[in-house]
């Protein structure tokens, strides 16, 4: 009996996603068994894709089994990838599809990273969408939501989707694994347009400057000039500890994240609503994240139907300094974007001095001042973004200065 | 069946010009077709043929039946206020084949996946074929081309037209009621199959030559009210049980949880909102599915804020309907058929909870109807293609999938808009052209995907007022390519056979469409 290779999920109960068996064999040529919820419209141009994929990953025979239950073209390539991977597991050739326009544009150090919404990184029909619910930032996770058998498949999911998918000018983060695994997932990510790297459960800046060194070496060899920037989650007692360290481990290190359901566990305790217990932890991560010049970004909010709860929590974590929070559900953004979104007084003072600040600059003048005041350089960046924060979140007019000059 | 003449519609559609042996117009266009004539007149009667006290029971359906005098051929007509709970459907044509009846004619409001069990009527021979909306299995028998005659789908108020205009004779009608007297006064108030209202059986109770009123909760006279009169009413008849009450009405309606759907949901009501449709005295309909019922929900909370009260709603009643009208949002509730207990309590217990009928909210052929009152009305579609044209009965695939419901007369408000998505799996929702043509483009607004909002260029009222609100409004041609590049690719048009399955009214009878038989 000759090997098989299967990938991907089947049945009823399976929506947007397909399964693929190849069994390779020593000559005939390509045999194709497609049974496709989408056959009549789309039939023609699976067997062309399966076709396309088993010649860009060199094999010329085979038979191939199809499950569809309406999959995209991306989700096809990287299930076809798996399988055919797992019964041949030398090989080395890619199935890549062509990357989208729309995936090249790049990221900055400073931008909002309000909100960002966890994607599980085998389950693209979550990613499709995800975009156009206006999240700062995506996660497509290979961590802990991709069962451990699964792993595989994920990465090429995952890099599909950052070839091919519109995110709608969300930031494109990839959560990899615990290292030393999630070392190796880079090769399937810094290629192919990924803006920054969450990495998961880190206690020592090493793990933070080997995961640079990797990423700096693969993009030497891919020739990829874009900046790739980084997060490692603490979510430990050691790694709260050595927040700081960690935080300024690398200059890629543009923000530094909390992870509660692992800390609370590892302190001994269970994570509670208040969240008395890990009141140290998050001001912790907070001050090693501004001591580093980085972002601080707390944790997820778990129970997805509390939307009150939700906005106690996001405006709890503004207050202790965080500039964001983690979200397992589209729904959470909005109320994220308003929880941190600044209030009216905030938006009122930013207001003048942003105007105080652009007349001076008009002026030539090196100082800023309001009134009898000086304005120091860093309460004028914050004020600017102040009112950035306060445009897109819908309270302020982007003609804010001719309606409000008069504040000025 | 040979292949019937084929002409060309005002539409473009090759349709049939006999269905069934009858002639059939082409569509001629939205407001074209005038009828001429008299409506059709039920047979007269005489109280010399009814008792004097009253009492109309007879022991069971198949004496109902026999008595009213079944035969090969007749058509028998049934309705769906219990959903996919109903049992009296098939009751009827079980109690047909031991009577040895064939080629029944079953002329039902709508059709749901538990009347499944006719498909084995119309292999034995007991049911010719269906005029009615298929779904499930009915839609794929028909489908596939193994109905012997050729199914016609029309709208709640096409119905109604069709029997008033006498398009359709009905031999045989059986009303199933949830509480019903010995004279045949029905309603759907209570009993254990309580499902609210029984207007689609109106004209059936007014036209057809027997009544026959089903229930399981027979009380003494009088039945108040009389939602049917049992002066209209041959025979009744008890059943155990008339129907699954499980699957009549739901207990609780869920909303729903899909984030794009909400999406979807909360850009219409912004939309309604934002182009000043929402304002005081206003009105509008929104049905049971998903989208709409969480629409209402958003639209209900902007209300609020802005304290602003409808004249009235028109329902699919559920909760949240209900909600609006005990709060005080809503004057009215002008109610076609409730969707769960809440929506069955209200219309029991509150008088501004108002049952209509297909005669009053959709009859075409009447002097008006409330349709074209409404300042907008929210609902689904299978597919809509580039010139607003939708399509609500076949998959596109080319299979029956879906009834028309009150669907094409609900095009008829001042602002028609689908809220769908842009995509089912892979299969893009907007194309070049439908499938099949149930609802002419010149009727619809505005059409809203999770990706955008496209207004139809004929209303540059519409796209004026909601200028510079937020919006995302974009043309229906952009979200188009976006799709197709998305879901790789312009699906191949279905491959169809020639032999035409089912036939497409329009709200005045004429022909807008035709469905073909699909390739197995």
């Amino acid at each position: 009996m000759s090997a098989i290779g299967q990938a991907g999920r089947r049945g009823d109960r399976v929506r947007s996603d397909c399964w693929i068996a190849v069994s390779p064999r020593e000559s005939g040529g390509i045999t194709i068994s497609l049974k496709s919820k989408v056959e009549s419209m789309y039939g023609d141009s699976i067997r062309k894709l399966i076709k396309d994929g088993l010649e860009a990953l060199g094999v010329g025979h085979a038979d191939v089994e199809v499950e569809d239950a309406g999959a995209l073209p991306f989700v096809i390539a990287a299930r076809l990838e798996a399988a055919v991977k797992r019964v041949l597991p030398d090989t080395a050739a890619e199935f890549l599809p062509e990357a989208k326009s729309f995936t090249k544009s790049g990221t900055t150090r400073d931008r909002f990273r309000r909100s960002r919404l966890y994607l599980p990184g085998d389950q693209s029909k979550l990613m499709l969408n995800a975009g156009l619910h206006g999240p700062d930032a995506i996660i497509l996770d290979l961590e802990d939501s991709v069962a451990p058998g699964e792993k595989d498949t994920a990465r090429f999911i995952v890099r599909n989707a950052l070839r091919t998918v519109d995110f709608f000018g969300a930031e494109r983060m990839v959560r990899i694994n615990q290292l030393p695994a999630g070392l190796d997932d880079l090769d399937y990510l810094v290629p192919h347009n990924v803006h920054l790297i969450l990495i998961p459960k880190v206690e020592s800046p090493e793990q933070v400057v080997a995961v640079d060194a990797r990423i700096q070496e693969l993009k030497a060899e891919h020739g990829v000039d874009a900046d790739i920037y980084l997060m490692p989650i603490v979510e430990s007692a050691l790694g709260c500890w050595r927040a700081y360290e960690i935080a300024a481990a690398s200059p890629s290190v543009v923000a530094l994240a909390i992870g509660l359901e692992d800390y609370t566990a590892d302190i001994g305790t269970e994570r509670t609503n208040e969240g008395r217990e890990s009141f140290w932890a998050r001001a912790q991560v907070v001050n090693g994240a501004r001591a580093a010049g980085v972002q601080a970004i707390d944790t997820v909010f778990s129970d997805v139907t509390d939307m009150e709860g939700l906005m106690e929590s996001v405006l709890e974590a503004k207050s202790l300094g965080f500039d964001g929070k983690g979200c397992i559900h589209p729904r959470q953004i909005e109320v994220v974007h308003r929880g941190f979104a600044p209030k009216e007084k905030e938006i009122d003072k930013a207001r003048r001095i942003v105007l105080a600040f652009e007349k001076a600059e008009a002026e030539g003048l090196g100082v800023v001042s309001l009134g009898s005041k000086m304005i120091d350089p860093p309460v004028v960046k914050r004020a600017l973004r102040t009112v950035d924060m306060a445009m897109r979140a819908g309270l302020l007019p982007e003609d804010w200065r001719e309606g409000g000059a008069d504040n000025a | 069946m040979p292949s019937p003449e084929m002409k060309k519609n005002a539409a473009g559609r090759m349709v049939p010009v006999e269905i069934n042996g009858q002639t059939a117009v082409p569509y001629q266009g939205v407001g074209k077709h005038r009828p001429t004539g008299n409506r059709t007149a039920p047979r007269i009667a005489t109280s010399i043929d009814y008792p004097e006290s009253g009492n109309k029971v007879v022991p069971d359906l198949k004496t109902a039946l026999k008595e009213a005098g079944i035969r090969d051929g007749m058509t028998i007509s049934t309705h769906h206020h219990l959903r996919n709970g109903d049992f009296v459907a098939n009751a009827i044509f079980d109690a047909a084949a031991e009577l040895g009846i064939k080629d029944l004619m079953w002329f039902p409001s709508a059709s749901f996946p538990c009347h499944a069990p006719i498909i084995e009527h119309m292999k034995n021979g007991v049911v010719h074929h269906i005029e009615g909306s298929m779904n499930g299995p009915l839609g794929a028998y028909c489908s596939e081309g193994k109905m012997r005659g050729m199914g016609v789908l029309r709208s709640h108020g096409g119905r109604y037209q069709a029997v008033q205009d006498g398009d359709v004779h009905i031999d045989i009608a059986v009303i199933a009621a949830p509480t019903a007297d010995p004279f045949g006064n029905a309603h759907g108030l209570t009993g254990p199959a309580a499902c609210g209202l029984l207007g689609f059986a109106l004209a059936d109770s007014q036209y057809a030559d027997r009544v026959i009123v089903v229930t399981d909760n027979l009380i003494e006279f009088p039945c108040i009210p009389w939602q049917i009169q049992g002066n209209y009413v041959d025979f009744v008849t008890t059943m155990d049980a008339i129907g699954d009450a499980s699957k009549i009405v739901s207990g609780t309606t869920q909303i729903t949880k899909s984030p794009d759907r909400l999406r979807i949901a909360e850009m219409t009501a912004r939309f309604v909102k934002e182009a000043g449709i929402m304002r005081d005295g206003f009105s509008f309909q929104g049905g049971a599915g998903g989208t709409s019922l969480s629409f209402a929900i958003y639209l209900m909370e902007m209300m609020r804020e802005a304290g602003i009260k409808a004249r009235f709603v028109r329902g699919g009643s559920t909760k949240y309907l209900t909600a609006m009208l005990e709060e005080g949002l809503t004057d009215y509730i002008l109610d076609g058929q409730t969707f769960d207990l809440d929506g069955v309590r209200s219309m029991r217990e509150n008088p501004s909870h108002v049952n209509t009928s297909p005669f009053t909210s959709y009859n075409w052929h009447g002097k008006g109807n409330f349709a074209s009152m409404l300042d907008c009305v929210v609902l689904g579609a299978t597919e809509v293609d580039v010139n607003f044209n939708a399509n609500v009965v076949t998959h596109s695939d080319g299979r029956l999938l879906h009834g028309i419901g009150g669907w094409q007369n609900c095009l008829f408000s001042k602002c028609t808009i689908l809220p769908i998505p842009a995509f089912r799996d892979r299969i893009p929702v907007i194309v070049d052209e439908v499938t099949t043509l149930v609802g002419p483009g010149e009727l619809i607004d505005v059409i809203v995907t999770e990706r955008g909002i496209a207004i139809n260029p004929l209303r540059e009222d519409l796209l004026a007022s909601v200028h510079g609100k937020g919006l995302p409004i974009r043309t229906i041609q952009e979200m188009k390519a976006e799709i197709d590049d998305l879901v790789g690719g312009t699906p191949k048009p279905p491959e169809l056979e020639e032999k035409v399955v089912a036939a497409i009214k329009w709200v005045d009878g004429t022909v807008i469409d035709c469905v073909r038989q699909v390739k197995v």
